[in-house]
């Protein structure tokens, strides 16, 4: 392959003007990802084309689009896997910003409202609050988050629902829930086991499926359903 | 206009921890050019060093500091290198007590492992993602503490009237609109300056935009020459595969089968600091041991899978994905990239800078505690050390204020900002900013690079001389406002070019050997004339050059061998 073509989902909201797609022949190299060819036609054929972009090593979760068809992170994404026409465009379901750039407030603030933080209810001893490495595993796959929102926009549970706090900010809650050094279990799941919270979790397992780190984020979801009965019957 | 006691500019690990130092009693906001946890600090892998003595009892923060000062080819400050290292322990239990998930020992406590030029496994981590751990610990407790953030903005000048700092001028990219803000106090955080460099493993975003706007307000750049090329760089991508898979026990491997690092350091081994490793493995290359004429092996085999899908996880996905090579089964393809850089603003140990107000703190500012070369696991170590520090210098110099920051000041700075801008965002002349770029990360990788000399740096300035030039007369492809990518690239990389010839220029002037700055005219390091730090002020024909002493207090330098 020497070349393929791009298509890039054009919209600016504010100019009037319906959405559209622009198609671009974008010079192949061996390993080139999708962020790349971004940034090819960005610096060579249209500086026009809004886009995120960080780390480009797939874990600081700014570049989460929809790419022929999938959930991906563009940095992550070998244009190899996906054959001669690629089509890019943002993360469905959330408003458009401009071209590939999406706004994540609602995202972030569902994020907040988990109580996103370690609350421990004794004092933080002089060094550090032991674990044992068994507990430290139990967290080990909820940490490899990085916040991406791909799980977010790919589940038909909150394209329905605008109060789901989703599957990134669930996972999150259960991150602290799992942790052994975390006080505030009952607090979390008063918000989680509500209609907005687990409960209007299907397990569709779209999460599982397009999560760019391999979390299994329906299983999580599904511990903290179990925590929830147990604390209403228990 | 909005107006904040203390406004901090860069979201990530040293931003972050600053503002948490102040929030409580200050109204605190931090800017930054993306969400904060897309920040660079989350790249960090194999770890940050403290003397917790986890592992071996014997280790004391006093044998860290002497190893960072060792590691510096002891042109670091050692007030700052003790200060680094003892406060470590400190910064590293909060964080703890913050939330942060890091791998455990059998007995409970943080684990640790070896690094390179340490003495003892000190190295605190959460497997390979410690970056990660900590950045995403440090946004959380933001978010308790209720840290205002303004995403998306890039901050074009930092406002100095009469030496004190009075706000700053952000570019609103999401608007494309230019917004002043008031401040009592400002920090900048807001990371290095490896995109200058064509090979390099840090995020896009790092451009060194923070060190060009402080520089250009008057304040001097310090030891800029000093760039870190970490060893091993993923080959094609230039992901940054961490030293903590050689302190898992990793070895470099050439194309005649040979652990090479025998050659360069015999008893240190794969686990000598990266200024030696990174020389070890570029001379391999030139030697023709090579592979392809381009890089050597990172061979992780014998660690076998279970200790690599435990400690090195991360590695191994990302070899998975962007080079299609499971390590468990293959050796790795690895080449020295640009990592890190040890210059910055020139600051003291509480972030304070020569103008009244501004601070700074993270790889943007040079303390320095690094000298010449950085030691693996310092750096989001400094970020937290230091970024408490300047947040609580901050809050002290805004509690002191007698009056506010001047309105006026900060108008006229937008104006001349909303001129500049605009002119770019319009230009229309005949120079295309990609190509001055590549122009230049090229010749910065080739001829600014692990291996210096004079004809080489000479050739360098020139070319940068020339791209200074040509970038006053670029044409950009968008005339819009709303996110202009073009806009906000071209802007970077005006200062890109001026950070770019303080590199090249302070590595010229530079006549020794000293930890990352090999000349290869002058091999020798050189104590009587180069034991100090560079100074780089801004004129208009270029830097101006001015020197400081180093500090050394318990330390005389000694020849460094490992």
């Amino acid at each position: 392959m020497d070349e393929f073509t791009l298509r890039i989902f054009r919209f600016d909201p504010e100019d009037g003007q319906e959405p559209r797609f622009d198609a671009y022949r974008v010079p192949y190299r061996d390993g080139m990802t999708v962020l790349e060819a971004l940034f090819e036609v960005l610096d060579h054929q249209d500086g026009s084309i809004a886009f995120r972009f960080s780390c480009r090593g797939a874990v600081c979760g700014a570049c989460a689009m929809f790419i022929n068809g999938s959930h991906r992170l563009a940095c992550q994404t070998q244009v190899k896997s996906l054959g001669p026409e690629v089509t890019v465009s943002p993360l469905p379901h959330l408003p458009v910003i401009r071209d590939l750039i999406v706004d994540m407030e609602p995202f972030w603030r569902k994020y907040e409202e988990i109580k996103p933080y370690l609350i421990a209810n004794s004092e933080p001893p002089e060094k550090e609050r032991p674990q044992d490495p068994e507990d430290r595993k139990k967290i080990d796959e909820m940490i490899n988050c990085i916040l991406c929102g791909a799980c977010y926009s790919s589940c038909p549970m909150v394209w329905t629902g605008e109060d789901y706090l989703g599957p990134a900010a669930l996972l999150k809650a259960y991150r602290f829930v799992a942790d052994s050094r975390d006080d505030a279990s009952e607090e979390r799941l008063a918000v989680v086991s509500t209609e907005k919270g687990v409960w209007r979790c299907h397990t569709v397992f779209n999460c599982a499926e397009v999560c760019p780190r391999s979390i299994n984020i329906t299983w999580s979801l599904q511990q903290l359903k179990k925590l929830a009965v147990r604390k209403a019957l228990f | 206009m909005k107006h904040h006691q203390v406004i901090i500019v860069g979201g990530g690990l040293a931003g972050l921890r600053a503002a948490l130092e102040a929030v409580d009693e200050l109204d605190v906001a931090v800017l930054s050019q993306v969400h904060p946890v897309r920040s660079h600090s989350i790249a960090a892998q194999g770890g940050i060093n403290a003397a917790l003595a986890n592992v071996s009892d014997e280790d004391s923060w006093e044998r860290h500091a002497f190893d960072t000062i060792k590691g510096s080819d002891y042109l670091a400050d050692q007030p700052a290198a003790e200060i680094l290292a003892r406060e470590a322990i400190d910064r590293v239990y909060e964080s703890e007590h913050w939330g942060c998930p890091y791998s455990r020992l059998e007995n409970g406590k943080i684990a640790q492992r070896p690094f390179g030029g340490g003495g003892f496994p000190r190295t605190c981590y959460a497997s390979d993602r410690t970056g990660h751990a900590l950045l995403h610990t440090m946004y959380e407790r933001s978010v308790l503490k209720k840290v205002k953030v303004y995403e998306e903005r890039m901050v074009i000048e930092l406002v100095v009237e009469d030496g004190t700092c009075h706000g700053v001028v952000a570019l609103n990219l999401v608007t494309g609109e230019l917004e002043a803000y008031l401040a009592d106090a400002v920090i900048f955080t807001t990371g290095g300056a490896g995109r200058i460099y064509s090979k390099s493993t840090n995020a896009i975003i790092n451009t060194g935009s923070g060190m060009a706007v402080a520089y250009r307000a008057g304040v001097p750049l310090k030891d800029m020459e000093f760039i870190q090329f970490h060893p091993t760089s993923l080959y094609g991508t230039n992901i940054l595969m961490t030293e903590g898979a050689r302190g898992e026990g990793g070895y470099l491997i050439n194309s005649e089968g040979e652990r090479f690092m025998e050659k360069y350091a015999p008893s240190a081994m794969e686990l000598a600091p990266r200024d030696i490793v990174a020389r070890a493995i570029q001379t391999e290359i030139k030697e023709g041991r090579g592979f392809e004429g381009e890089y050597v092996h990172l061979d992780l085999r014998h660690l076998g899978a279970e200790k690599i899908m435990e400690r090195l996880p991360g590695i191994r996905e990302i070899a998975l994905d962007f080079a299609g090579i499971d390590p468990i089964t293959a050796p790795i393809p690895i080449q020295p990239a640009q990592h890190y850089t040890m210059g910055g603003i020139d600051c003291d140990v509480d972030g304070v800078t020569v103008v009244k107000g501004f601070f700074t703190a993270g790889e943007c500012a040079c303390v320095s505690a690094h000298g010449a070369n950085r030691l693996g696991g310092n750096s989001i170590l400094e970020t937290i050390v230091y970024g408490k520090r300047a947040g609580e210098a901050a809050l002290k110099y805004v509690k002191g204020r007698e009056s506010g920051p001047s309105r006026r000041a900060v108008e006229e700075a937008l104006e001349r900002c909303t001129e500049l801008v605009e002119g770019l965002r319009t230009a229309d002349g005949s120079e295309d900013p990609a190509a001055i770029r590549e122009e230049m990360t090229k010749v910065m990788f080739d001829k600014v690079g692990i291996f210096r000399d004079a004809e080489n740096l000479k050739a360098a300035i020139e070319t940068l001389v020339e791209l200074k030039e040509r970038y006053r007369n670029l044409r950009l492809s968008y005339r819009g406002k709303r996110y202009n990518l073009d806009l906000a690239r071209a802007w970077e990389l005006g200062g890109m070019l001026e950070v770019a010839e303080v590199i090249a220029r302070g590595a010229l002037l530079r006549e020794e050997s000293r930890g990352s700055h090999a000349r290869t005219d002058f091999t020798e390091r050189d104590d009587e004339n180069w034991l100090k730090h560079t100074l780089a002020y801004r004129t208009d024909d270029g830097p101006r050059f001015d020197f400081k002493e180093v500090i050394i207090t318990k330390y005389q330098p000694q020849a460094r061998r490992y």
